[in-house]
């Protein structure tokens, strides 16, 4: 069983590129050039240049004493967080930015849900000199301010999108129609590994950074590259597939995501795809949705606005229906307790989502020669807001 | 032979199609907009499924959807509302929704309660043509269901002919490279693009949509294209005038 996309741009029966005839030929002008690009010493050279002089790595992977302490494991953060704008999500953008250079276009657009994405996107149109438009939920832009401050400041266009639930769901609508719209020109900048093929895999690549460092850093620190378990949060899950990549065919590495449950899995107010969703379309592949049961996509619901989707991306769901990988997931008040616990007993202040994943430790028994590590995507400046509030709640 | 095949036999020119989203404005609206339509001389309608991701719709359609939603529409619903009418109605029906609709209520249940309701043509815009040959193509035939494929400026004339080959209902030829309902005149350009497809002497029949809004834009597309459908401005009239003046709608456009 391969766990990497075929020919065809599929994981098992997840996957496709299920596209209106609108977006064929912007989707297949990708395709045909992606690998090619990427493969290029020119692209190679540029990426890790930015890579290691613009975003900052090698990111740390952090041996986290304290908390490794309070959980009797031997706990290592892969320290995203301390990637240039915030988060993971630079990778990618920088990645896909050369490659929108490459096909000539003009013109990006991207979707943003917690902001981290229409950032990076933001920060690298500036830096490439090129327009940005980026859609975003009207109820995100609220909760996301100083994310989108930062965009407009970095030169962007933020689009608020009205329709539906106004979060991360209606904003890749918005981006979509856009891409239909103007063919020719736009390069669709997408933020996750979620789209028609071949974005799933492009994003997965350009993330696979993560785990490429993880094991030299492991190895570096412990003498053995392979942890016993990664665990990353899943919204679409980007960071989550670049933590896994290298890791997805070694079978003795536990692989776990860990899903947004909102107020609960089964409260009606939650985000957590693999145990409440089914197989459907969604955005172009074919996937693991919530939906009612005439197909209709179910809002989701969680206080993280990066988890706030109602798929996973279709990797995500190939490894979860393969069993590859374990899905967990957390509640709003068990990400916001992780946040607090880190910030107290580490000095780190992780993003939201990011806490989704630290929350999944006090459900496991663990032992003190067991090697995880997890993968921090983003830091918590965003949420400052919610934090405050919660904790003046507490 | 089809409903629609038999029509495309018989009338080659200007063939005047209209499309409404079934439970708008009211719930049980269908009955009424078909009939209406059908008195006033439309040649096919277009049923669309109502759906809350319609990715390839502009914000007209997408409201009507929401609203239909909102009103408690199904496709159990429009099925039934459908098959109640069926004897009665002679017009060719098209259902328009999309994919992932068709994959939740079962793919093979899709096509029977579509056979149940005289439903012979379908368009389902993200069904991409690779998924139909391999995984629709012969279940759609065993219920004797057409498929309508779109195409756009930017499809290559290859692939235009291999659509050509594989239909048998007619293409859609989408008038500009953007959503539903965003443009109000035809261009120079479009015609360019009318004319380029019209030279290629497909087998297909035409009909072009997105953006003919008016009897100006109707008139010109059929001058190169054998019809047309009215999808976006139909919906605004609905919205703001009511299904009782179906009527002067489509005279104004037919006269």
């Amino acid at each position: 069983m391969s766990f990497f996309v075929d020919k065809n741009g599929y994981y098992g029966q997840f996957g496709g590129a299920f596209i209106p005839e609108l977006l064929f030929p912007n989707v297949k002008e990708l395709e045909d050039n992606y690998l090619k690009i990427l493969a290029s010493d020119s692209f190679k050279n540029e990426f890790k240049e930015l890579l290691d002089n613009y975003v900052g790595r090698p990111t740390p992977l952090y041996f986290a004493k304290r908390l490794s302490e309070k959980y009797g494991a031997t706990i290592y953060l892969k320290r995203e967080d301390l990637c240039h704008t915030g988060a993971h999500k630079i990778n990618n953008t920088i990645g896909q930015i050369l490659v929108a250079k490459y096909l000539g276009k003009k013109r990006i657009i991207a979707e943003t849900g917690a902001g981290q994405h229409g950032v990076a996107t933001a920060t690298v149109c500036a830096l490439m000199d090129l327009e940005c438009i980026v859609f975003m939920g009207e109820v995100d832009i609220k909760r996301q301010a100083p994310n989108v401050a930062r965009m407009k400041m970095l030169g962007a266009t933020v689009v608020p999108a009205i329709s539906g639930s106004k979060t991360l769901k209606d904003a890749t609508n918005e981006a979509i129609r856009d891409w239909i719209g103007n063919p020719e020109d736009t390069y669709y900048l997408i933020g996750s590994v979620v789209g028609p093929h071949p974005y799933p895999d492009m994003v997965a690549r350009l993330q696979s950074i993560i785990s490429k460092e993880i094991k030299e850093q492991l190895l570096a620190q412990t003498g053995n590259e392979n942890p016993d378990m990664v665990i990353a949060c899943v919204g679409g899950g980007s960071n989550a597939a670049g933590a896994f990549y290298h890791y997805l065919d070694t079978k003795n590495v536990q692989l776990i995501a860990v899903e947004a449950a909102g107020l609960g899995v089964h409260s009606g107010q939650s985000a957590a795809t693999s145990q409440l969703g089914e197989v459907g379309v969604l955005h172009g592949s074919k996937t693991i949705l919530m939906q009612d049961e005439y197909g209709q996509v179910i809002e989701p619901y969680s206080i993280s606005a990066g988890l706030d989707y109602p798929g996973i991306g279709p990797l995500h769901a190939f490894l979860h229906e393969s069993e590859r990988a374990i899905f967990m997931n957390a509640t709003d008040k068990e990400a916001l307790n992780a946040a607090y616990e880190l910030t107290k007993i580490e000095g780190i202040i992780p993003a939201l989502e990011s806490a989704h994943a630290l929350a999944v430790l006090s459900k496991m028994k663990l032992t003190k020669d067991q090697v995880i590590v997890i993968n921090l995507s983003g830091r918590g400046d965003k949420d400052l807001e919610t934090y405050i509030t919660h904790l003046k709640d507490e | 032979m089809s409903k629609l095949t038999s029509l495309f036999k018989v009338k080659q020119h200007n063939l005047c199609s209209v499309f409404f989203t079934a439970g708008f404005p009211k719930l049980n609206d269908t009955e009424q907009i078909i009939k209406k339509l059908e008195s006033n001389g439309v040649d096919f309608i277009e049923v669309g499924l109502p759906y809350s991701d319609p990715l390839a719709d502009g914000p007209t359609i997408q409201h009507s959807s929401s609203v239909a939603l909102k009103n408690g529409m199904n496709l159990d619903l429009i099925f039934n509302q459908l098959e109640a009418i069926k004897e009665t109605v002679n017009t060719p029906l098209v259902l328009m929704g999309y994919l992932n609709q068709v994959i939740k209520y079962g793919e093979a249940k899709f096509c029977q309660k579509c056979k149940d309701c005289g439903i012979e043509t379908v368009i389902i815009p993200d069904l991409p043509m690779l998924e139909y040959e391999s995984h629709y193509q012969a279940l759609f035939a065993n219920y004797g269901i057409s498929n309508v494929f779109l195409i756009t400026p930017q499809t290559s004339e290859e692939r235009i002919r291999k659509i050509d080959k594989i239909t048998n209902a007619f293409i859609y030829v989408v008038a500009s490279s953007s959503i539903t309902g965003a443009k109000g005149e035809i261009s120079e350009k479009q015609i360019a693009y009318f004319k380029r497809i019209k030279k290629m002497n497909l087998k297909s029949t035409l009909i072009v949509g997105f953006g003919i809004s008016n009897k100006a834009t109707f008139n010109k597309v059929c001058e190169y294209m054998n019809g047309a459908i009215i999808g976006s401005a139909f919906i605004r009239f609905l919205q703001e005038k009511g299904v009782a003046e179906i009527p002067s709608f489509v005279t104004k456009i037919l006269a």
